[in-house]
């Protein structure tokens, strides 16, 4: 909210509303909703198609500076996060909402912070008017003028500004046509299930040994990780934080017959999101719903600094790895996600004809049965 | 007196005066001098064997058969997996490959990271020394001795679809494996078996020397023809049963393979029961028997 307080603070926060006079008084009349957010994969309740006029929709999120684990062989990094996830969570309204962010930076954190929405117009996304110490907090409001799904973090200026990032300080916003999903024709699409893949590369310094190092703070930890980063070459390329995230018990679940949205997001790197053994039935590509959706697709190319958004329809049972398909980052930076789908078996899609056996086995067994008997 | 020694011969006594100093051979098991293999007598017996591989009838993939599995003869097994600073003493003699990063010489920790080869390796080398008969155990020496440790991984029936079979299989992996830590702990974490065998079924999986196989099954899990086997592939043993290529050091996987892959590939060792005679003319060969 905009108090007279907060106006003499922020000259630039002062500076907007100047520009347009009139919005002041339409937003006092306008309807608010607060939204509790949730930890990726998973997205907050929401309408996927909405009758109601557009609002102002209220977020929270506190940053939080924590030591996190993300690989099973327990590397440990000094993290920064909104909210205490790696990515942060996802934020979902409808074009023509405003989202209002309130980012609090606790006393217990060591750094300053500040947020940049790539959906959001002017002052660099937010950066500008959002920047907090630690024991301060900072409301910033936007206004969703596109439809899509676009990336935020963290922007503290300077050489932090990558380190915050890949540090964790990343995350997703879905902006949905306030009609919904529609394919090239503009028929409706739906979802069942919408899942948030957040894709996070780390660069963690390595000592003389190759083992990777830890550091007391997050401070002492800056100037090997810089080095590292400056190379390009990362150690981990994960999904939602942590290698392993998304498999095991952490598997991501649908049905046969459910259509599945994934959003993927990286806020630094390039990405090649591929579904082993499924598809992308509807994929945008570059993540805006403006744009039609591709269809049919192997693979898609997730831009550094962006997100993208895919509708699969799940038609075999069965498991499934979600990955990013350079397989070099899939299976030996941490890249990969499953999904346990349930359901009946459709031989017309797959068969397994004849199981592995000896080479000529089964098969010299009919031929020599199809042969004709001398008489 | 050692095997160590007499294998170097008697000109190279005084070099071989290292801390390397084993067990003086069969029958000497309890009187170790210093650095013992500290080893478990496995009396003979039987047991339902489920057997390792993959099976399949009509063309679906089936649990394994159990077979009634009998040892006539003991054979004594390693208390622990080999230590990270026993596998670092073949690594200075030049007989085995040095592990990747991160290893740590301690002798409470297992040598990880290990693949069958290296293993192997290993084994050829302490036997060298010794002048005993190491070698890796097979699936059901291992299955054997592991007594209560040894994890039976039929599939749980669900529908009998190929898909429901995947996914429980899936989750009872994940399961079995979800409450390890992640780094390899010290000998005795993970307590011992009826046996006293140690750390069986805990964060290192176990090479053994039993090659993958797959076999057709008729209806009454009779087989239909001869295993189709690979050898380049090996059953390693612990909290799951898994199959890992022979080369391998590390089985953790995010991708493709679908399922719990073991968090650390180490190995303990056997040796057959020497009969005593063979045993002693071994030792009145020993200084000959090099290489």
């Amino acid at each position: 909210m905009l108090t007279r307080r907060n106006l003499m603070a922020a000259a630039a926060a002062a500076a907007l509303i100047a520009a347009a006079p009139a919005f002041a008084d339409d937003l006092a009349a306008m309807p608010r909703e607060k939204v509790e957010l949730v930890a990726p994969p998973f997205i907050h309740p929401h309408e996927q198609a909405t009758q109601r006029p557009p609002s102002i929709v209220e977020f929270k999120m506190t940053i939080q500076e924590k030591d996190m684990v993300i690989d099973e062989k327990g590397t440990k990094i000094h993290a920064m996060t909104f909210n205490g996830s790696i990515p942060g969570p996802m934020m979902v309204v409808h074009q023509g909402d405003y989202v209002e962010l309130t980012l609090v930076n606790p006393e217990t954190n060591t750094m300053a912070h500040n947020i940049d929405f790539h959906a959001a117009t002017g002052a660099l996304g937010g950066a500008e008017l959002s920047l907090v110490n630690p024991g301060e907090q900072v409301t910033i409001r936007w206004k969703a003028t596109r439809a899509g799904v676009f990336v935020y973090h963290c922007a503290p200026g300077g050489p932090m500004i990558p380190w915050h990032v890949v540090s964790g300080m990343n995350g997703a916003v879905m902006v949905l046509p306030r009609d919904g999903l529609k394919d090239e024709n503009g028929k409706p699409l739906h979802y069942d299930r919408a899942y948030y893949i957040g894709e996070q590369d780390f660069y963690v310094p390595r000592d003389d040994k190759g083992d990777y190092k830890t550091y007391d703070s997050l401070a002492d930890s800056y100037p090997d990780t810089e080095e590292v980063m400056r190379k390009l070459i990362p150690t981990h390329v994960v999904f939602n934080g942590k290698e392993g995230a998304l498999t095991g018990k952490n598997a991501l679940s649908a049905k046969v017959g459910e259509t599945v949205l994934f959003v993927h997001s990286e806020a630094n790197r390039d990405s090649r999101p591929h579904i082993i053994g499924g598809h992308g039935d509807y994929v945008w590509e570059t993540g805006k719903f403006a744009n039609p959706p591709q269809k049919d697709l192997e693979t898609w190319f997730i831009r550094g600094g962006s997100a993208g958004a895919a509708l699969y329809t799940f038609r075999e049972p069965g498991l499934y790895a979600y990955v990013s398909h350079n397989l070099i980052e899939a299976v030996e930076l941490g890249a990969a996600a499953h999904i346990k789908v349930q359901g009946q078996w459709n031989d017309d899609l797959m068969k397994q004809v004849r199981p592995p056996g000896p080479i000529g086995g089964a098969t010299a067994g009919l031929l020599d049965g199809a042969r004709p008997r001398p008489n | 007196m050692s095997f160590a020694m007499l294998a170097k011969g008697s000109a190279a006594i005084a070099a071989a005066l290292t801390p390397l100093v084993w067990f003086a051979g069969a029958g000497h098991d309890r009187s170790p001098t210093r650095d013992p293999i500290a080893v478990v007598r496995i009396d003979p017996g039987a047991f339902a064997y489920r057997q390792s591989g993959e099976f399949d009838r009509d063309g679906q993939p089936v649990n394994a058969p159990q077979r009634a599995t009998r040892f006539d003869r003991p054979f004594f097994m390693m208390t622990t997996q080999v230590s990270a600073a026993l596998y670092r003493r073949c690594v200075a003699a030049g007989a085995c490959a040095p592990l990747g990063r991160s290893g740590s010489a301690r002798a409470d920790l297992p040598a990880v990271g290990v693949s069958w080869r290296d293993a192997t390796a290993f084994a050829q080398w302490l036997s060298r020394e010794t002048g005993q008969s190491w070698r890796l155990p097979t699936d059901a020496e291992w299955a054997f001795a592991a007594g209560a440790r040894f994890t039976d991984d039929a599939v749980v029936e669900t529908d009998g679809s190929f898909a429901q079979r995947w996914l429980t299989k899936y989750d009872q992996e994940t399961a079995l494996a979800q409450s390890l830590p992640a780094a390899p702990q010290p000998f005795g974490a993970f307590g011992a078996n009826e046996r006293g065998l140690e750390d069986l079924s805990g964060n290192v999986w176990e090479w053994t020397d039993t090659c993958f196989e797959r076999q057709a099954l008729d209806a009454s899990s009779r087989p239909t023809a001869p295993p189709v086997v690979n050898c380049g592939v090996k059953v390693v043993e612990g909290a799951h049963r898994a199959y890992v290529s022979d080369f391998v050091r590390d089985a953790r996987a995010g991708g493709c393979s679908v399922g719990a892959p073991p968090s650390h590939l180490g190995f303990r060792l056997v040796r057959d029961e020497p009969g005593l005679i063979a045993a002693t003319l071994r030792l009145l060969r020993g200084a000959g028997r090099r290489g």
